[in-house]
């Protein structure tokens, strides 16, 4: 045990050498991993975004030519006649989010509510995950029902119809939005309220609501941007309308189906005027998000009402 | 923690740490405290979790122009009797209550008692300042008022009553200029402070304090103690705390809780000084908790 005090402290130095050395060895294999992994992020982060701007270079080459006043104003041009645009399809897409927005945004923030406040109910956790199954249906599922239950019944395709389906696909995005922002509320703010003397209802309404309100407003519009390029929906409900119209209980056109029915045609001239109505439609997402970064941040910025 | 070892024979002196406390300021403070009449009295309060009992048969009474501290090791129970003085403890899915709570002699929790009317006679601090992210510093003062429905106070009269909520609480000077201004805005202190005039707006008889300095910085702390020694003359204060220098040096009374259980309440010199029950005194001195 009592080893010479003599010859300690050289031992005690080689094992401090040895030590630093493997420290110094170590720290430059854990650099370079570093760099490696750094690198790697890099590379998938951009890999990430290439689409986009790979879609937005492609369209604008391909459709920028194409757009004009014209294209946004005036309706479609017979086969062989040069010029027309795409001015009845931007309108019934328009009406078409606006009877979606109608239905879905009420529900869905309702519902989204009645989540977060009852979570742990049983209904509450079976609406849950229903409408995490709802939010993976596929579209066209969904058209299909749409077109079984409410254009067969009636007869005829209509704007109302496909309003309704594409509002059915935006509940669950809507609610599951609004519940989780309605959960990041802390629970002390809602406490507080509840000692003032506010009801229950009104805590929820005046003091959580309307604090996650600019989250669910960025959540509605993400909807929005989500269900503005659906087209299988439309296939069976909307249908499609060559002509202007913006009555509810008659076909109606939309960007997507225009876009389908060009592409899909032999025309050169309408397949110039579909890359313009993809541009179109892509512009119009990109601004709904842009609409909802502003909304989020003006959340981070604070100020009063 | 050192100086509790050897009790300090005066704790209830004026705050004198605080140079902003003028004489005039002091002296009705400085008069011997009239312990006031019996504002909320507590008869074999129990309180649940669930199955888990976390106060156990708790009598205690709070009197008019007292301020009582609450102290004791975490997880005793403490805060769980402050939500049960003004029925914050049920809005916790599971939890309940048995026993008395009498506020001016009516039982709160009476069949047909109704808990909002309670909780607008009682204000109530949290640990952590929870202004209204959404209003300006004047709507978060006046929140106490929204949706009352009938006697709902002008705006000129609301006006005033911010101003003096403010000024009670020892913040008017510092946001008289932007009362329009967010309540974020404010340092955490500023928000604490903006809290108890929030809670002071509808001039409730008593104000409950849940460790309302637990996330302040020291200064912060010293004008939120200062401002608590400065409403006892006209709210019934109760107040949670963690600390024990905190307790001693804004309380008249004393209570001392373990385990659920109420073990001791004393005015608060005595307490410190001359504890009756041995846990009691392990506590002060700094054996456990």
């Amino acid at each position: 045990m009592s080893a010479p005090a003599t010859v300690r402290p050289p031992r005690a130095s080689g094992t401090q050498r040895a030590a630093a050395q493997r420290t110094a060895r170590s720290l430059g294999r854990r650099r370079a991993v570093n760099v490696i992994m750094l690198g790697v992020m890099y590379v998938a982060a951009l890999v990430a975004v290439l689409p986009l701007i790979f879609i937005l270079w492609h369209l604008a080459r391909e459709g920028a030519s194409s757009i004009s006043l014209d294209f946004f104003t005036k309706m479609p041009k017979p086969v062989g006649e040069a010029g027309g645009g795409m001015g009845n399809a931007i309108a019934g897409t328009l009406v078409l989010l606006g009877i979606a927005s109608a239905i879905g945004l009420p529900i869905g923030i309702g519902a989204g509510l009645y989540l977060a406040e009852q979570r742990t109910a049983r209904l509450a956790t079976a609406v849950r995950f229903l409408s995490d199954v709802l939010n993976g249906l596929p579209s066209i599922v969904m058209g299909i029902f749409a077109w079984q239950f409410l254009v067969r019944p009636i007869g005829h395709f209509s704007a109302a119809a496909g309003g309704i389906a594409l509002g059915a696909m935006m509940i669950p995005l809507v609610t599951r939005t609004t519940e989780e922002m309605i959960r990041l509320v802390p629970v002390s703010l809602r406490e507080a309220a509840l000692a003032l003397g506010y009801t229950r209802w009104r805590t929820s309404l005046s003091i959580v609501l309307r604090t996650a309100l600019p989250g669910i407003v960025t959540g509605a519009l993400v909807a929005v941007a989500r269900i503005a390029g659906e087209t299988a929906p439309l296939l069976f409900t909307a249908f499609g309308n060559q002509f202007w119209s913006l009555s509810l209980d008659q076909p109606v056109s939309a960007l997507p189906l225009q876009i389908f029915s060009y592409a899909i045609s032999p025309y050169d001239e309408w397949h110039r005027l579909a890359w313009a109505g993809a541009l179109v439609l892509i512009a119009l997402v990109l601004i709904i998000s842009l609409i909802s970064r502003l909304v989020t941040r003006s959340r981070l910025g604070g100020g009063g009402d | 923690m050192t100086d509790l070892a050897s009790p300090r024979p005066t704790p209830q002196r004026p705050y004198v740490a605080v140079p902003v406390a003028t004489p005039a300021a002091v002296s009705p403070n400085a008069a011997p405290v009239t312990v006031g009449a019996e504002r909320i009295a507590v008869h074999h309060l129990d309180a649940f979790y669930g199955a888990t009992r976390s106060v156990r048969d708790v009598n205690i009474a709070f009197h008019d122009g007292t301020v009582t501290a609450i102290i004791g090791p975490s997880g005793c129970g403490k805060s769980t009797l402050l939500r049960c003085l003004n029925r914050m403890h049920e809005t916790i899915p599971g939890a309940r209550t048995e026993g008395e709570v009498l506020l001016d002699g009516h039982d709160i929790y009476a069949r047909g008692a109704n808990p909002i009317q309670v909780r607008r006679r009682i204000g109530m601090v949290f640990q952590r300042p929870t202004p209204f992210p959404t209003m300006s510093i004047r709507d978060n003062v006046a929140a106490g008022f929204k949706g009352l429905g009938g006697d709902v106070p002008s705006r000129r009269e609301l006006d005033e009553i911010v101003e003096r909520s403010l000024q009670r609480a020892a913040l008017w000077d510092e946001v008289k200029d932007r009362l329009k201004d967010s309540a974020i805005g404010l340092s955490g202190g500023q928000q604490q402070r903006l809290c108890i005039a929030r809670a002071l707006a509808t001039n409730p008889r008593v104000l409950l304090l849940d460790e309302p300095t637990a996330s302040l910085d020291p200064i912060s702390t010293q004008r939120v103690e200062e401002l608590v020694y400065e409403l006892r003359g006209s709210v019934t204060v109760v107040i949670v705390t963690h600390n024990m220098q905190q307790a001693a040096r804004v309380s008249n009374r004393t209570a001392f809780m373990l385990a659920g259980e109420l073990v001791e309440v004393a005015p608060t010199s005595a307490l410190f000084t001359t504890p009756k029950d041995p846990r009691t005194e392990a506590y002060i001195t700094g054996r456990f908790g």
